[in-house]
C-alpha cells in the first residue's frame, strides 16, 4: 500500500522535497483560513456552519468574475471576501438566526437547503462546467530557485497572505474592543444586551467575518484550483477535520492541524495516493479517541 | 411465543399492509406503482432507520446514507463474485443479504463506538465525515467498486426457494417482504423497553445515567441497528436497479433522508414514510418542469423548516392536542357555570 520507493526517490531529490513542501503548505494554509472561519463562528455562536463550504465556493466564483472584469487579482480577492461576507450576513439574518438555540436537526436542514440552493445558483449564473482562472498577470514572474526546486512567487504570496489573514482574525478576537464584545456575547448574550450593545448586529458581523475568511480562501485558491459547483463540500469536510484535530474554537490549533494535514496530503500523494483520505480520517479518529478536545482546544465536546 | 401475543396488533397491521402492497402488484398492470413503491421501500427504510437515531435516541446523524450504500455495494459485490455464487448456488441471495447486513453492522458499530460519546454537533459532523470517507473510498477503489461509474454489468440473481428475482413481480413482492419485516422490527423496538431507554436518553441523558441506564452502550447498539436496517434499504435499491452507485454514499443522500424525517414528522412512527412519499413526489413533479430541482428542493426545505418548524404529522398531532385541550377547558368552564 505504501510506495516506499517513490518516497525514497523524492526524499533524495531537493527539487521534489521543495515542491511537495510548497504544495503541502498551500493546501494547509488555505485550509487554515477556511477552518479559522468555521472555528470562529463555532466559538461564539456554538453552532457549526455546515454551509461554510458554500461561502468558500462563492468567494472563488466572485473572484473569478471580478478578475475577468478588472484584471487585477488583488481586487478580485478582496471582492471574493466581501461577496462571501455579504452573503454571510444575509444567511445569518434571514436563515440561521431563526434556528439559534434550536434542535440541531433544524440547523442542519437549513444549512443543507442553503447548500442546495447555492450550488444551483452557481450553476445558473456561471454554468455547471469547470472554470479555471489561470495564473494572474501580476504573478507571471520567474520562479524562485531554492535547493534545486522552483517555487512560483504566487505560491509564496498565497501562503504568507493566508497566514497573515488567519492570525489577523485571531488578534481581532483576542485584542480589539470588537473581539472582547463578541467574547462576552459568547458567555452571556442577554447580559451584554442589557449593557446597551446590539447583540444581533455583532453576531451578524462575526458571521460575516467567518464567511469572509472562507470567501477569501476561495478567492486565493481560484488560480490554483478549478472552480465547480459543489466544490465547497470537500473543503468543508477537510476543514472540519482540521478543527477537530486542532481543537474547536482554537485558531492556533487550526493552524497546526492544517499544517499537519497539508503536509500529509502532499507526502501522501506520492507515498500512499489511495490512502490519503484514509490517513486524514485516521488522524481525526485517533485524536477523538485519545484527546477529544483536540490538540489545543478547550472542553465542551462530550455530551 | 409471548412476543407474538404482545405484538399481535403490530404483526396484524404489518401483515395487512404487506397484503395490500402485494395486491397492488398483482392487479395493477402499469409498472409505475410498482417502481415507485419499490424505490419507496428503499428510501423509506433509509428514513425510518435514521429516525431510530434522530426521533428515538436524539442522535442527529448526518452520515446515515453511508450504511445504505454499504449494504447495496456489499450485496452487489458478493453476488458479482463468481466464486461466491458458484459455491453457494441457490443459497447465494439470502446469504448475500445476511452477510451484507451484518458486514454493514460491524462497520456501523465501529463508527458508532467512536461517535456516540460526542455531543450533538460533533456527532452530526463526525458521522458526515465518515460518510465522506466511505464515498472517497468508493470513488478511488476503482478496481473493486467501478469508481464513479458504480457497479456495472448487473447483479446476478440466482433462483432460490422458487423465487426468481429477475422477474419484476417476484422482485417486487420480495422487496415488499423485506420492507415489512424491517418496519415490524422497528415497531417492536419502538414499543419495547429498549425503545423506552432510547427516548429516556433523548429527553435527559444525565437522568438516564443516574437511573443505571448504560447510555453509551445503548447508543452504540442503536447506531448499529439503524445502520443494519439502512443497509436493507440499500440492498432493495441494488436489487431494483441491478447495480450500486456512488451517489448513494454522497452526503446529499443523507441530507435528503433527514429532510424526509423532518417533512413527515419525527415524533410519529410512520412520519418518515410519509416524508419519503412526499419528497419523491415533489422530486418527480419538479423534474418534469425544471432541471434545477435542487434549487426548488432547497426552497421547499427552508419554507417547511422556518415556517412549520416540525413535520406535517407532528403539526397535525399538535393541532389535535390543542383542540382537545381547548375542549377540555371549555367543558371545565361550562361545569363551573352550572354550579
Amino acid at each position: 500500500m505504501i510506495e516506499f520507493e517513490a518516497l525514497a526517490n523524492c526524499a533524495s531529490s531537493g527539487a521534489c522535497i521543495v515542491n511537495q513542501v510548497t504544495s503541502g503548505l498551500i493546501i494547509g494554509m488555505l485550509l487554515f483560513l477556511v477552518a479559522s472561519g468555521l472555528t470562529l463562528i463555532f466559538g461564539v455562536l456554538n453552532i457549526i456552519n455546515f454551509a461554510h463550504g458554500s461561502f468558500y465556493m462563492m468567494g472563488a466564483y466572485v473572484a473569478f468574475t471580478a478578475y475577468a472584469l478588472t484584471g487585477n487579482y488583488f481586487i478580485a480577492a478582496i471582492f471574493g471576501a466581501i461577496g462571501a461576507g455579504l452573503l454571510g450576513v444575509f444567511f445569518e439574518r434571514f436563515i440561521i438566526s431563526r434556528v439559534y438555540g434550536q434542535n440541531v436537526l433544524l440547523q442542519l436542514l437549513v444549512c443543507y437547503a442553503f447548500i442546495l440552493i447555492m450550488d444551483d445558483v452557481v450553476k445558473l449564473v456561471w454554468g455547471a462546467e469547470y472554470l479555471a482562472m489561470g495564473i494572474p498577470d501580476e504573478f507571471r514572474l520567474a520562479p524562485i530557485r531554492l535547493f534545486g526546486g522552483f517555487i512560483p512567487p504566487l505560491y509564496i504570496f498565497l501562503i504568507i497572505t493566508a497566514v497573515v489573514i488567519g492570525f489577523g482574525a485571531m488578534l481581532l478576537i483576542a485584542k480589539t474592543r470588537f473581539g472582547s464584545i463578541v467574547r462576552a456575547i459568547a458567555e452571556n448574550p442577554s447580559m451584554v444586551g442589557a449593557l446597551g450593545i446590539r447583540v444581533p448586529l455583532y453576531l451578524a458581523l462575526l458571521f460575516a467575518i467567518g464567511c469572509a475568511l472562507a470567501g477569501v480562501a476561495g478567492a486565493l485558491a481560484a488560480p490554483v484550483r478549478s472552480l465547480t459547483p459543489g466544490m465547497g463540500l470537500g473543503i468543508l469536510v477537510e476543514s472540519f477535520i482540521v478543527t477537530v484535530i486542532g481543537g474547536m474554537g482554537s485558531i492556533p490549533g487550526a493552524f497546526f492541524a492544517a499544517l499537519i494535514l497539508g503536509l500529509t496530503r502532499a507526502v501522501g500523494s506520492i507515498g500512499f495516493p489511495l490512502f490519503v483520505d484514509g490517513a486524514m480520517f485516521m488522524m481525526m479518529a485517533l485524536v477523538l479517541i485519545f484527546k477529544p478536545t483536540g490538540l489545543l482546544g478547550g472542553g465542551g465536546v462530550k455530551r | 411465543m409471548s412476543m407474538f401475543r404482545n405484538f399481535s396488533k403490530e404483526i396484524l397491521w404489518v401483515l395487512g399492509a404487506f397484503l395490500a402492497i402485494v395486491f397492488v402488484g398483482l392487479f395493477v398492470d402499469h409498472p409505475w406503482p410498482k417502481d415507485f413503491l419499490t424505490s419507496l421501500f428503499a428510501f423509506g427504510l433509509l428514513a425510518m432507520s435514521l429516525n431510530l437515531l434522530i426521533g428515538f435516541a436524539g442522535m442527529v446523524s448526518f452520515g446515515h446514507a453511508a450504511y445504505f450504500a454499504m449494504g447495496g455495494y456489499c450485496f452487489g459485490l458478493l453476488l458479482q463474485s463468481t466464486s461466491f455464487t458458484g459455491s453457494l448456488g441457490p443459497y447465494s441471495v439470502p446469504l448475500a443479504i445476511i452477510l451484507a447486513v451484518f458486514g454493514t453492522g460491524v462497520y456501523a458499530a465501529a463508527v458508532g463506538a467512536i461517535c456516540a460519546r460526542l455531543n450533538e454537533i460533533y456527532f452530526a459532523f463526525l458521522t458526515l465525515a465518515f460518510q465522506m470517507f466511505l464515498y472517497s473510498v468508493i470513488l478511488s477503489w476503482v478496481d473493486l467498486t467501478g469508481g464513479d461509474q458504480g457497479l456495472m454489468g448487473g447483479i446476478p440473481r440466482p433462483l432460490f426457494l422458487g423465487i426468481d428475482l429477475s422477474q419484476a413481480l417476484d422482485r417486487y413482492v420480495f422487496c415488499a417482504g423485506l420492507f415489512c419485516l424491517c418496519i415490524l422490527f422497528l415497531r417492536i423496538i419502538d414499543k419495547s423497553a429498549f425503545g423506552q431507554s432510547l427516548r429516556m436518553i433523548r429527553d435527559n441523558q444525565e437522568r438516564a445515567e443516574f437511573l443505571g441506564v448504560r447510555t453509551y452502550r445503548i447508543k452504540v447498539i442503536c447506531f448499529t441497528i439503524a445502520g443494519m436496517i439502512a443497509s436493507v434499504g440499500g440492498i432493495i435499491l441494488a436489487l431494483f436497479t441491478s447495480g450500486a452507485y456512488p451517489e448513494w454514499a454522497f452526503w446529499a443522500q443523507s441530507g435528503e433522508a433527514i429532510f424526509m424525517i423532518m417533512l413527515g414528522g419525527s415524533t410519529v412512527f410512520v412520519g418518515p414514510i410519509l416524508g419519503a412519499v412526499l419528497l419523491r413526489l415533489i422530486n418527480d413533479v419538479v423534474q418534469m418542469y425544471t432541471s434545477h430541482n435542487e434549487l426548488v428542493t432547497g426552497i421547499v426545505i427552508l419554507l417547511v423548516v422556518l415556517g412549520l418548524r416540525r413535520g406535517i404529522l407532528d403539526f397535525v398531532i399538535d393541532k389535535i392536542k390543542d383542540r382537545r385541550e381547548a375542549k377540555f377547558l371549555a367543558d371545565l368552564e361550562a361545569k363551573k357555570e352550572d354550579q
